[in-house]
Formats: C-alpha cells, sequence, structure tokens
C-alpha cells in the first residue's frame, strides 16, 4: 500500500513518504478543541480520525521505538542508571516521550513466566483531561482526526495538564519550562507519514492507520491470541476517557493493571472537573456579585459617618487627661 | 506604665485639640500596604490562570510565562508580610465576650446604629473575622500553593494530592477574594477609617463611635499622678 497524498491523514506508517511534495496536512482550521479558549471556531472540515495501534503480544522489548522516537523529536534523554530492570529510562521525561515498561509476571493460572511490556506514552484521549485543566489558550489543541497536541509556543509551563491527565504523561521541561508528551508525530502524519514508532517497530506491535482500521485490525488480533489459549484477550480503549487515539491489544484485559499500572477505568478525576467546572463559575459568580454589589451599596448608601456628638463625647474623655497648659489655651 | 489590654503599644492619643489618636505605626502601615499590594497582585496573577476571559491579565506581568512563575513568588512575600502583621495583630483580635453581643447585633451594626451595640476595643467581631479568616486562607494557599508549585515541587505530591491541592487552592483563593472586598468596602463605608492607614491617626470620634473601649484606655493612659 502506498500513501496516496489526496488522502486527509496516512493509512499506514508502513510505506514510504510520498516523494511529491505535499502541503501540511494539520493547521488552525483542523482543530477541534483548543485550552482555555471556550469560543473556539468550529474548524472548516472534518479529518477521518486516525489510531496507533499498540499489540503488547507482540512486542518483544528492543525499544526501537523509543530510539526512533528521541531520533525524530530530537530529544536527549539522559544516560542514567541500572535499576535491575530492562525499562530504560526510568521513567518518561521530557526528552523521553515514550518508554517501554517492563513488568515480569508469574501467571497463577498456568504457572508461566511473562513479560508483559508496555508501550507507555501519550493515549491521546478523545477527551483529554490535560487540554480541560490547561489555563493558557491554545497550548493544547485536539485536532479533527484525533491528535492532542500541546503547542509550546502558547504553553506557560504551570503542570495543570498534570493534573488533568488521567494516566500520568505530561512532563514539564525543566530548562524550557514547557511541557512535553508524544505528539501522536502531528508533524509526520501532517505530511502522509505514520509515527516514528510505528514505523521502526520490527514486530509490527505498532501499527497506525484510521481508528477503523485499526480497529479491526486489533479485532482480528484479540481473536488470534483467544485461539491460542489468551481467553482474556481484548483492546484496551477506555471509554471513561471517550476512547482513545492510542490503545493496546492486551493478552489479560480483565487485569490492566498488571501492565505497569494501567488503570482500569481511567477517567478525568471529579476533583478536576468540579475545579475546572463548579469552582469556576460559582467562584467567579460570587466574586462579580461582591465586587459589583459593594460598589453600588457603596455609592447608594451614606456610610456609617461619626457625627459631631462623637466628636464632643471624645473630646470630653480625653480632656481630664491635658497637660494644664493645654487646658488654658 | 499600666498594662495595655485594648490597645498596642504606639497607640496613643496624638492631639488634644481636636483629639487625634495614633492607631498604627509608620512600619505597620507600610507592611500593611507590602501586604496589600502582594495580595492584589496576586488575585490578579492567579485570576488570569483561574477563567479563560480572564487570561489577558498575564499582560500585566508580562505574559503567561512571567505571571506563572511570578505568582507564586508573590505569594512567599505576601505570606511573609502578613506572618509580621500577625504577630503583632494577633492578641488584639483574640474573640472577646462583647464580641459575641455585637454579632447578635449585626443588624444595627448594618443600620449604624451603634450606640445599641457594646463598647468595643481595637477591634470589632468583623475586623476580627477578616483578620482571622485572611490568616488561616493565607496559610491555606500557601500550603496547597507549593503543594502545585510546578517549577521547584514537582514531586513533592502525588498526582491525585495535586489535585486537591488545586481544587483547594482556587476554593481558598474564592474566598480571600470575597473577604478582600468585606474588608476593603467595610474600611470605605465606616467613613474616616482609611486614614488609619495612611497617615496613620484616625479622629477623637471616630475611636469614640466604634472604638470606645480602646480610646478609654488610651486617654487613661495619658492621665499623670501628680508625683509622677
Amino acid at each position: 500500500m502506498t500513501t496516496d497524498p489526496n488522502l486527509d491523514s496516512p493509512r499506514t506508517a508502513v510505506s514510504n513518504p510520498p516523494i511529491q511534495p505535499m502541503p501540511v496536512n494539520l493547521g488552525p482550521g483542523d482543530v477541534v478543541r483548543a485550552s482555555a479558549m471556550p469560543d473556539l471556531p468550529a474548524p472548516t472540515r472534518e479529518l477521518t480520525p486516525v489510531a496507533k495501534l499498540i499489540d503488547v503480544s507482540k512486542c518483544i522489548g528492543c525499544k526501537a521505538c523509543q530510539s526512533a522516537c528521541a531520533e525524530w523529536n530530537d530529544t536527549h534523554p539522559e544516560i542514567g542508571f541500572n535499576t535491575g530492570s530492562y525499562q530504560n529510562p526510568a521513567d518518561l521525561s521530557d526528552q523521553m516521550f515514550t518508554l517501554m515498561r517492563f513488568n515480569e509476571y508469574e501467571n497463577p493460572e498456568t504457572g508461566d513466566f511473562e513479560w508483559l511490556i508496555r508501550k507507555d506514552g501519550c493515549m491521546h484521549c478523545e477527551d483529554p483531561g490535560c487540554l480541560k485543566a490547561c489555563p493558557a489558550p491554545g497550548a493544547i489543541v485536539q485536532y479533527s482526526n484525533g491528535i492532542v497536541d500541546f503547542i509550546s509556543d502558547n504553553c506557560i509551563g504551570c503542570g495543570y495538564c498534570v493534573t488533568g491527565c488521567p494516566f500520568d504523561i505530561p512532563r514539564i521541561s525543566p530548562t524550557q519550562h514547557v511541557s512535553k508528551k508524544c505528539t501522536l508525530c502531528s508533524d509526520r502524519v501532517a505530511v502522509g507519514q505514520g509515527p516514528a514508532c510505528a514505523k521502526a517497530c520490527p514486530t509490527q506491535a505498532i501499527v497506525f492507520g484510521t481508528k477503523e482500521d485499526m480497529v479491526t485490525h486489533a479485532n482480528a488480533r484479540v481473536e488470534d491470541l483467544k485461539s491460542r489459549g489468551y481467553d482474556k484477550a481484548g483492546i484496551y480503549d477506555p471509554q471513561g476517557v471517550g476512547g482513545t487515539h492510542v490503545f493496546y491489544v492486551l493478552q489479560h484485559a480483565d487485569k490492566p493493571q498488571l501492565y505497569s499500572n494501567l488503570p482500569a477505568d481511567p477517567k478525568i478525576s471529579g476533583v478536576v472537573e468540579s475545579w475546572k467546572g463548579v469552582t469556576k463559575t460559582v467562584g467567579l459568580a460570587a466574586i462579580g456579585l461582591a465586587a459589583v454589589g459593594s460598589v453600588l451599596h457603596g455609592l447608594l448608601s451614606r456610610g456609617n459617618r461619626v457625627t459631631a456628638e462623637d466628636d464632643r463625647e471624645a473630646k470630653e474623655l480625653v480632656e481630664p487627661s491635658l497637660p494644664a497648659q493645654d487646658k488654658e489655651a | 506604665m499600666s498594662k495595655r489590654y485594648y490597645s498596642q503599644p504606639g497607640d496613643r492619643i496624638k492631639e488634644f485639640n481636636p483629639v487625634v489618636v495614633s492607631r498604627y505605626r509608620g512600619f505597620t502601615r507600610a507592611n500593611h500596604w507590602l501586604t496589600a499590594f502582594s495580595l492584589i497582585a496576586l488575585l490578579l496573577s492567579g485570576m488570569a490562570l483561574f477563567s479563560p476571559y480572564l487570561y489577558f491579565l498575564t499582560g500585566l506581568f508580562g505574559g503567561g510565562q512571567t505571571t506563572r512563575w511570578l505568582h507564586p513568588f508573590l505569594g512567599v512575600l505576601l505570606f511573609f508580610s502578613f506572618l509580621v502583621l500577625f504577630l503583632q495583630l494577633w492578641r488584639l483580635n483574640l474573640p472577646k465576650p462583647e464580641d459575641v453581643t455585637w454579632v447578635e447585633k449585626i443588624g444595627d451594626v448594618v443600620k449604624g446604629d451603634e450606640e445599641k451595640l457594646p463598647e468595643l476595643g481595637k477591634y470589632n467581631a468583623g475586623q476580627k473575622f477578616v483578620f482571622w479568616a485572611m490568616s488561616g486562607l493565607i496559610v491555606a494557599l500557601v500550603v496547597s500553593g507549593v503543594m502545585i508549585w510546578q517549577q521547584y515541587f514537582p514531586d513533592l505530591v502525588s498526582i491525585p494530592a495535586r489535585r486537591w491541592a488545586v481544587l483547594a487552592h482556587s476554593l481558598a483563593a474564592v474566598a480571600i477574594i470575597l473577604v478582600f472586598i468585606l474588608h476593603v468596602y467595610a474600611a470605605i463605608w465606616t467613613r474616616g477609617t482609611i486614614s488609619a492607614m495612611t497617615r496613620g491617626t484616625v479622629t477623637g470620634g471616630w475611636a469614640w463611635r466604634h472604638h470606645r473601649k480602646w480610646l478609654r484606655e488610651l486617654a487613661g493612659r495619658e492621665r499623670r499622678d501628680p508625683a509622677e
């Protein structure tokens, strides 16, 4: 399959990019939601939703995806230390947007040792908690193809996205003071190429295409796994965040926590919802009413004034303490 | 010198004709205005990050990035300048029996019918409320603020704790803004109050009308024994 430059988004990461020049296909007119911009104009067109499928059962833990990610995004993760795990670096960072999380699992049912290696990174939620929490207009955008992207020029580095994300993904650069995460290679997708990680994956555990195609492919993979004895194999496309544009095929879909604490039912925290919802509305209303009310009342009321009687009483009270010469004066 | 119950060192009858009473010393006034400045700057920068409709306020501070790093430092400044105020004022803001009566007769307070109210020391129950509300809310804001101070304390608390901290921070911020509005409004509504924080003095009539026990104590202190 080759990539047709007339398509709105690439259908695969495997093929080489088109050789003819093509315009950048992700622009302001494709933004469906932007942080702190409640009155955003509607997008001018609707792109085909895309998705990256990560089939954990096919992953061999080679970290080609990590290398490709660092290569494409020109990030330079710090050289760390061996902590007794193949997982390296130890965590996501502003320099490492994707990370193979290694978990060694002894299956109590079969007695088998299993290596559950999950490629962690931004899930590109349909309902992104980061975008909801962000206070900076246009720092986080969601395109109509489902990609959630951080626009560093608008980012103020406050870390609210960290608070909002149900997957603990964004990392704030301590030097640039902007938030970083996987972009789903929006800059590649915009010119007809699939994400770098998917392109690099030697076993095609990572595949990319339209969400529809990826779901079909995932269903076939689940069926295959079930035929091999993985009864609980399934798709992880959490509906609590409206589904995601990066999703998994898991051998043990009934226990996502096995995969380095993948949340079973992720959703935007109720605390975040009430902070960004009722607190903001009621808080602003209360402050506005108090401010306007006090100004109006201040203008209309007479105020509490000191009377001549008060002054006389004070004088009388203080009088006996007057030094003698003042009294005569 | 006799012990003070309702007044503070520095409070004294400054002039006798007309009566002028010193209420706040220069240092206290300067520090109060530092607190006021930092509170207003915090209010503007905080509101900018609270609502998208107020994000334009970041322009006052030189953009979003500057607002983001400046806000917590202003908070630290507010904390320490208010701490000095707190240490100076807390004793006279302790509740007294007459405060209960004052609150019960809040209707007369609003009507300005002060002859029906008990005689008061340096502060009435409303002022004490503002003082303690400010104290409690500033502590809440500083504690929750440090928990979400990304630049210096990114890993201080877990992400679920951070969510609670950011909610608590915005609730406390709304509350302190309401208390701030009450404080400013009451200072303007009670005519003759502002000069206590500008020139440091109030008129004798003001002191008689609103803080009679305080005035009585100061007047008593002026009396000298012939032997003294």
